[in-house]
């Protein structure tokens, strides 16, 4: 039990758990299947975002152009698909790919520049998002293929409400999912996971110990250049439309997410549980203060506060808990 | 078969304007633990890096480990050797945990893409048990102390197949009982085969542990002798190339108006009871464990923290010292134990450490700085204190130890106090550095300023104090005066165990 309470997690769970309590005491409406499963699938996208970012900032880097990534790999796999058609697992692949290499120019920038991650990152955005404006002239995308639309619609398992109105888990909640099991495994069960957490602890250590940062870095700006492509699809499946400007400007929310998880800007810490409940907890204020008919505008806030909580709170546990105290003779 | 582990003739290494290795000859006996000593900037890194495979010597070189002449060095090529090295910084990961710490090397070097749990918690066990220590295995590097990590770091090293065993600095941060059982694990690996190379500044510490002792000053190799033909003396000589001067500090009585006394000040945790006065031209060591409640006394005698009872007289008036700018105020400089994180602003300039504190001292019309003051203030103290720069302009971390010591130093005798705390002024920097150091603090002194070293090493408290105070867990149980006493007896009222 006292060892619950030296991770953050547990914080951020008990929040939840306090949060839930009292939107559902405003609005019973919350805490139902059908909302849920609408949550998941809905969070889907800024959750696979959350698993790249993750591993970025483990790793001791900070990524902002995932958003811009994934916009070009949403666009790139829609003017493909609607052009020489194809199929679902095509329009992921072709995602995938350009996410991938999207990431692999973040990373070898940064290894070989040696400029910072953030700054990188930055200037990256501007050119893929640019470049990407410039050649799309910026035109939405509305007449996606009908397999695209049903497969967006296509349910593990139906359940039906009082009403008669069909909801389950959404085939994009079990990417989603997929993609998390797949992480973590990484994460916790292969050198290339530990490798990660060692970098983002000490790069000069990670080196001395015979870890090859290149391909680590490689590793982890490809792979979420590879979320990023995967999130992009997700949008479009959500949304069912192609919009150059509607993915970026929600880094500092998937961010955030993550940050509330537990992850720490100065890397080496972080856990993907610990971005679930990030995830999590963003999803059902952003969907609590709708249910409890808060004005949308004070979403902001609550989540800059419960930032600044929830992180200065771990902050002071660690402090407590490494405080030393000398012992006097006689007291 | 010859009884040579490591063999290396003729290593030199130019780095771009600066000949950092000039043909060095050196070599490690199996099983033996061999100390390098010289003074920043002798070569003793580049030595090390150039074993460890890090660096490449230039043209000419001849190494030979285990007899088998080695071509192109390189760091997995030593490591395979059986050559393991632990950094001053030790070089962990200090967000994971013990076990994985320990196992990394192992868990790397393995074919598998995957970790295996089952076998690093074993990987681990079986390495504290090999060293007979007891570490959590399950904590985060993060909260271990500094001597426990270094046993880490040793443990991680024990996992290979280690044949010499290199420590650079390895007993900078521990005290005098952490540095003895480090020295027992040392030479337990011994019986077991393992040779150490053990990089030290403390003489005493060289002497105590060493078989023989390599000597290096300017990138040339001195020369190599067995520890008992050495005393400290003759070790300083053959580093420095100078004999430096171990005299006392004689103080001269010259007013009997205390500077500074403390009346029964407690701080609850931290520490108890403590009398004290210091009188002008004093020079008062304080020294004790590490924990003994010295740096948390000089603290509170600088305002960061408040006392719960007891009474600070600064010039026989009672002060309550409320914050640093209030002690500033009455006249007292504090230098912090760690000078890196504490005394100085890294990346800035030597100019703009050394001004920070008397900011008010240079402001001209309308408040702002007058550049002229400024230069002249900076030029003035970096004169007084002999500092080797570049320019002024050049950002503290460039400089060595030693100097970065000084800038502290000349930040707070800048606002002229009348009572300086010095806390640990000397870790970490040679002895030539040191040497410096201590003239400046007499200079100090006998120009009337009064004057706290808090040391861990005896024999610098000894040396440069006129008296002696011994904390021990947070109450200050002995004192001593330096004409009265020796070394040996300070030494052993500190070590007894109460």
């Amino acid at each position: 039990m006292k060892k619950w309470f030296k991770h953050h997690e547990t914080y951020v769970l008990l929040v939840i758990i306090l949060f839930s309590m009292i939107i559902t005491l405003v609005n019973p409406n919350f805490l139902t299947l059908e909302n849920m499963f609408d949550l998941l699938k809905s969070y889907s996208f800024i959750g696979i975002f959350a698993v790249g970012v993750t591993f970025v900032l483990i790793s001791g880097g900070i990524d902002i152009s995932f958003t811009a990534v994934a916009t070009v790999a949403e666009y790139v796999m829609a003017v493909v698909i609607i052009k020489y058609g194809g199929n679902i697992l095509l329009a992921f692949l072709l995602a995938a790919g350009v996410g991938i290499l999207l990431g692999l120019i973040n990373a070898t920038l940064i290894h070989f520049f040696k400029i910072p991650t953030i700054i990188t990152t930055i200037a990256t955005l501007n050119i893929f998002y640019g470049i990407l404006t410039v050649l799309s002239g910026g035109k939405w995308i509305y007449a996606l293929p009908d397999w695209f639309r049903s497969f967006a619609d296509i349910r593990i398992f139906t359940l039906h409400s009082a009403e008669g109105i069909a909801y389950g888990l959404s085939i994009i909640t079990l990417i989603w999912i997929v993609v998390i099991v797949v992480a973590w495994a990484i994460l916790r069960f292969t050198k290339l996971g530990r490798g990660i957490y060692a970098m983002g602890g000490s790069m000069t250590a990670a080196r001395r110990v015979g870890f090859n940062i290149f391909k680590l870095q490689m590793f982890v700006y490809s792979f979420m250049g590879l979320m990023a492509g995967l999130a992009g699809v997700v949008q479009a499946l959500l949304v069912q439309t192609v919009a150059p400007n509607s993915i970026v400007g929600k880094e500092l929310d998937v961010l955030a997410a993550v940050v509330l998880g537990g992850a720490s800007l100065a890397g080496g810490t972080g856990t993907l549980f610990g971005t679930i409940l990030g995830v999590t907890l963003i999803a059902i204020m952003s969907n609590g203060l709708t249910l409890m008919r808060v004005s949308s505008f004070w979403y902001n806030v609550f989540i800059g506060l419960v930032i600044i909580l929830s992180v200065s709170f771990s902050a002071y546990q660690r402090r407590a808990r490494t405080k030393r105290a000398i012992i006097i003779e006689g007291e | 078969m010859s009884d040579l582990f490591l063999s290396m003739k003729n290593i030199s290494k130019r780095y771009t304007g600066v000949q950092a290795l000039d043909s060095v000859d050196f070599e490690i006996e199996r099983g033996e633990i061999h100390c390098l000593v010289g003074e920043n900037g002798s070569g003793k890194s580049t030595l090390i890096k150039i074993i460890s495979g890090v660096e490449q010597p230039d043209d000419g070189a001849q190494i030979e480990i285990e007899g088998q002449r080695q071509h192109h060095l390189q760091s997995i090529d030593s490591i395979r050797k059986g050559i393991e090295v632990i950094y001053q910084d030790l070089s962990l990961f200090s967000n994971l945990t013990v076990a994985e710490n320990i196992a990394l090397a192992q868990t790397i070097a393995a074919d598998s893409r995957f970790i295996n749990w089952g076998a690093v918690r074993r990987i681990a066990e079986s390495a504290t048990e090999r060293i007979e220590v007891q570490i959590p295995l399950d904590e985060l590097v993060t909260d271990l102390s500094v001597a426990d990590q270094q046993l880490v770091a040793i443990c991680r090293a024990l996992t290979s197949d280690v044949k010499l065993l290199i420590l650079d600095e390895p007993t900078t941060a521990l005290t005098r009982k952490e540095i003895e059982a480090l020295f027992r694990v040392i030479t337990d690996l011994q019986t077991k085969g393992i040779a150490t190379l053990f990089v030290s500044h403390k003489l005493d510490e060289v002497l105590q542990i060493a078989q023989r002792v390599t000597v290096l000053r300017d990138g040339k190799k001195i020369g190599v002798f067995p520890s008992g033909e050495l005393s400290s003396e003759k070790l300083t000589f053959l580093m420095t190339g100078k004999k430096l001067d171990y005299s006392h500090y004689e103080y001269s009585a010259q007013s009997v108006q205390p500077l500074l006394e403390a009346k029964d000040l407690s701080k609850a945790g931290n520490f108890k009871d403590i009398n004290f006065t210091l009188l002008p031209g004093e020079i008062v060591g304080i020294t004790g464990l590490l924990g003994s409640g010295r740096t948390e006394l000089a603290q509170c005698l600088f305002g960061m923290t408040q006392p719960d009872s007891g009474e600070i007289r600064v010039l026989g008036e009672a002060v309550h010292i409320r914050s640093v700018p209030e002690a500033i105020n009455l006249g007292i400089g504090y230098v912090p134990e760690n000078r890196l994180v504490q005394g100085l602003v890294m990346e800035q300039s030597v100019g703009k450490n050394v001004v920070i504190t008397i900011i008010e001292k240079i402001l001209g019309a309308l408040r702002l700085i007058d550049p002229r003051k400024r230069k002249e203030s900076i030029k003035h103290w970096i004169e007084e204190l002999s500092i080797r720069i570049p320019s002024v302009e050049s950002p503290v971390q460039t400089l060595s130890g030693g100097n970065q010591q000084r800038v502290v130093v000349a930040k707070w005798i800048a606002t002229d106090p009348k009572i300086l705390i010095l806390d640990g002024p000397t870790v970490g920097i040679d002895v030539a550095a040191k040497s410096a150091i201590h003239e400046i603090i007499r200079k100090l002194a006998r120009k009337g300023m009064g004057i706290i070293v808090i040391s861990d090493e005896v024999a610098e408290v000894f040396h440069n104090c006129n008296r002696i105070l011994v904390m021990h867990k947070g109450r200050l149980v002995d004192e001593f005066r330096a004409a009265e006493t020796s070394e040996e007896e300070v030494q052993s009222c500190v070590y007894t165990v109460r």
